[in-house]
């Protein structure tokens, strides 16, 4: 007892540094105590299933759905190749590819859509009164309180051959025939552009609300026209909005399977809809695997570059 | 448009050319019952090459006064010149007027020296020119070390200094100040005070500087035009505006005063006789721009512009010591008139303390010819 109090009293970092670390310890304890279940949810409902989307990728197919336990790269070779039936030989077949381009070029498209007209609409509610930016905050989000698919089939019933904008139209004398958006390319990127709008307004909603509008002044000050201000120093500033909102919506968007299959009518498919098929009528698992799995690597690679293009600069006044 | 905006070249102005002419400028805001009226019929001419400064308490218009200077607000009625040209309607871009933000607001995704250029940049001036100036307005505010910084890394005055290279650099024919100072502590305040008056000299643009603080504005203004609920209420140089105030708002919100009813008996060319409450009667200055009519007046009188003395028979006023506050540099006494009303006397300290009164003494008070003020109201 005597002992340790003499050590106390002479070394008193020394048990300072040896309180500070369990302290350390205790903290870091808790902090894993306290992560553990969001751990377990993403282990157990995100890796797991990855895991075994990889397993069966490399498996063959079972002639009624299902896989058989056998290791086989067909899936994978199929996404690029056809097999001739006479002699097995391999002919480049880009139909999938195609699939992923249009699946691409929607999916971008739908983006630059939503930034172009998100892009006034969040300006717009930042420069509310704030006691009124909240109301159009909800709004917004009104969208939310109705299913996906019902309001995807509202859309539908708007646009199509005998729907409200054609009836419309036809009433008022600006059109004899009604016009064809249905199941067309344009019906579902306005689909997408419809269903993932919120999701560009709302983070740049969120950077351009804590934007000082002061700078803005400022740039007219020192003789900035308005388009000069938007580009110099609302945009800059915005960035990380912008960032944020273009992968919200280009990365559903590029898989989106509910907008494509009821507003394309099955005839512009898009990767969700194909990967769908392959557990569906294609009865084709491990395919359906490799392609999730491809699409996965597709938009790790996109948003690396992307990342890597706007990522410096937002890094610069984060 | 960008190359011809504003290309000026600091001048040597004739004597009372007026930069700025406000004519007659009203400005709104809200309608109906709540409509406020920031700006009431404000007149005012701003001279080539003055340290002019508006000042008043908060709300008392002089920021939107600014504002509509700057041409980040419109007015609802009159008009503004610059240089003999209206531009009442012109966008703030389009004006050769720069700002100096209360805030600062340089830019956080630039650098100090991109701060700097943005102006010259959007006039479309070459990048050489743009160099040089930066380079020459980072050393004219003494912050050349850190051009390649971001205005996140340097402390609040180096921001204040990047602000004011921002907004002198394209060389404005008017260089106006929302309150530039008054986010520093008080050293850096006192010296950005001297730093701002040589800034003014070296460059001969014209300033505009808006205060609440009313030391700030009799430090360095070469005119001061005093506000309060959108009017202004006096124009004058520091002196005049201290010495002669013409209204008792300003009186009051400059330095410490005595008000005194007083009687007017006769005036004539500017110079007044006024009978105190004592009885006393003494010569009084006139408000300039007001006329008078004998009778009842109130008049002022500045602490330090009265002495105290023991001498009874030949003071002016008499009254009772009732406090005295020692403050090192001088003393103040305050006293109880005869008549009732309090007054109050600053009188230099001396080494030897001699002339020291104490509390409770009756006391005379002794006025020079041109101590007393007439004023308007």
């Amino acid at each position: 007892m005597a002992e340790t109090t003499f050590s106390a009293g002479l070394l008193p970092d020394d048990n300072a540094e040896h309180v500070a670390r369990a302290a350390e310890q205790a903290s870091v304890r808790t902090r894993w105590a306290l992560s553990l279940p969001s751990l377990l949810i993403i282990g157990i409902f995100g890796i797991v299933p990855l895991l075994v989307i990889v397993v069966y990728s490399f498996l063959g197919a079972a002639a009624y759905g299902g896989v058989e336990w056998r290791f086989s790269t067909d899936a994978y070779v199929g996404f690029l190749f056809q097999k001739d039936i006479f002699d097995d030989t391999l002919h480049f077949a880009p139909d999938y590819l195609q699939i992923y381009l249009r699946s691409f070029l929607f999916a971008l498209g739908t983006t630059a859509i939503c930034l172009l007209l998100g892009f006034p609409t969040a300006y717009f509610m930042a420069t509310r009164p704030p006691a009124q930016r909240n109301y159009w905050v909800l709004l917004i989000t009104i969208p939310f309180w109705s299913n996906l698919l019902v309001r995807t089939l509202a859309v539908m019933l708007i646009i199509r051959d005998e729907g409200l904008l054609n009836d419309g139209l036809i009433w008022a004398g600006a059109i004899q025939k009604p016009v064809i958006m249905l199941y067309t390319n344009f019906s579902i990127v306005l689909g997408l552009f419809y269903s993932y709008l919120p999701f560009m307004i709302l983070p740049l909603y969120a950077s351009l609300e804590k934007m000082d509008f002061r700078l803005v002044e400022a740039g007219f000050d020192l003789y900035a026209t308005r388009g000069k201000v938007l580009r110099r120093i609302i945009m800059p500033l915005a960035l990380p909005g912008i960032v944020a909102g273009c992968m919200l919506v280009f990365i559903p968007a590029l898989g989106a399977y509910v907008t494509p299959l009821i507003l394309g009518g099955g005839t512009h498919l898009m990767i969700g809809d194909l990967i769908g098929q392959q557990f569906g009528s294609g009865r084709n698992w491990p395919f359906g695997c490799a392609q999730a799995l491809i699409l996965m690597a597709f938009v790790l690679v996109t948003l690396t570059l992307y990342v890597r293009l706007s990522g410096g600069k937002v890094q610069q006044h984060g | 448009m960008h190359g011809q905006a504003p290309s000026i070249a600091p001048r040597v102005a004739a004597a009372g050319e007026a930069a700025i002419s406000i004519e007659r400028v009203s400005k709104s805001f809200g309608g109906g019952e709540d409509i406020v009226r920031a700006v009431d019929d404000v007149s005012l001419a701003i001279r080539k090459n003055e340290f002019f400064t508006l000042l008043g308490p908060s709300g008392c218009g002089k920021t939107t006064l600014l504002r509509l200077i700057a041409g980040f607000e419109h007015p609802t009625r009159g008009r503004l010149l610059l240089d003999g040209q209206d531009i009442s309607a012109l966008p703030p871009f389009k004006r050769p007027v720069n700002t100096v933000f209360q805030n600062y607001a340089l830019f956080p995704h630039m650098t100090v020296a991109q701060n700097i250029g943005f102006g010259l940049e959007m006039l479309g001036k070459p990048r050489a020119e743009i160099s040089a100036t930066v380079d020459r307005m980072l050393k004219l505010v003494r912050m050349e070390e850190l051009k390649n910084r971001r205005t996140s890394q340097i402390s609040g005055g180096q921001q204040q200094r990047v602000a004011l290279a921002r907004a002198l650099a394209p060389q404005p024919k008017v260089l106006l100040l929302d309150e530039p100072l008054s986010a520093l502590d008080f050293k850096l305040r006192k010296d950005m005070q001297i730093e701002l008056k040589r800034l003014q000299h070296e460059t001969g643009i014209t300033f505009v500087f808006v205060t609440h603080d009313q030391e700030e504005a009799l430090t360095m203004s070469d005119r001061i035009a005093v506000m309060n609920k959108g009017k202004v209420l006096q124009i004058g140089s520091p002196r005049d505006i201290y010495d002669r105030p013409a209204e008792r708002f300003v009186a009051n919100f400059i330095g410490d005063t005595n008000f005194l009813d007083a009687e007017l008996e006769s005036f004539a060319s500017g110079i007044g006789t006024v009978r105190l409450p004592s009885g006393a009667r003494m010569n009084a200055s006139l408000p300039v721009d007001a006329a008078v009519s004998n009778g009842k007046v109130s008049v002022v009188v500045r602490p330090e512009h009265a002495r105290l003395t023991r001498d009874l028979a030949s003071a002016a006023l008499k009254g009772k010591l009732d406090t005295v506050v020692y403050f090192g540099t001088d003393t103040h006494y305050h006293l109880k008139l005869a008549s009732g009303e309090p007054f109050m006397v600053r009188q230099q300290n001396t080494r030897d303390g001699a002339a020291a009164f104490a509390a409770g003494e009756d006391v005379g008070i002794t006025l020079s010819d041109n101590a007393v003020q007439v004023l308007r109201d």
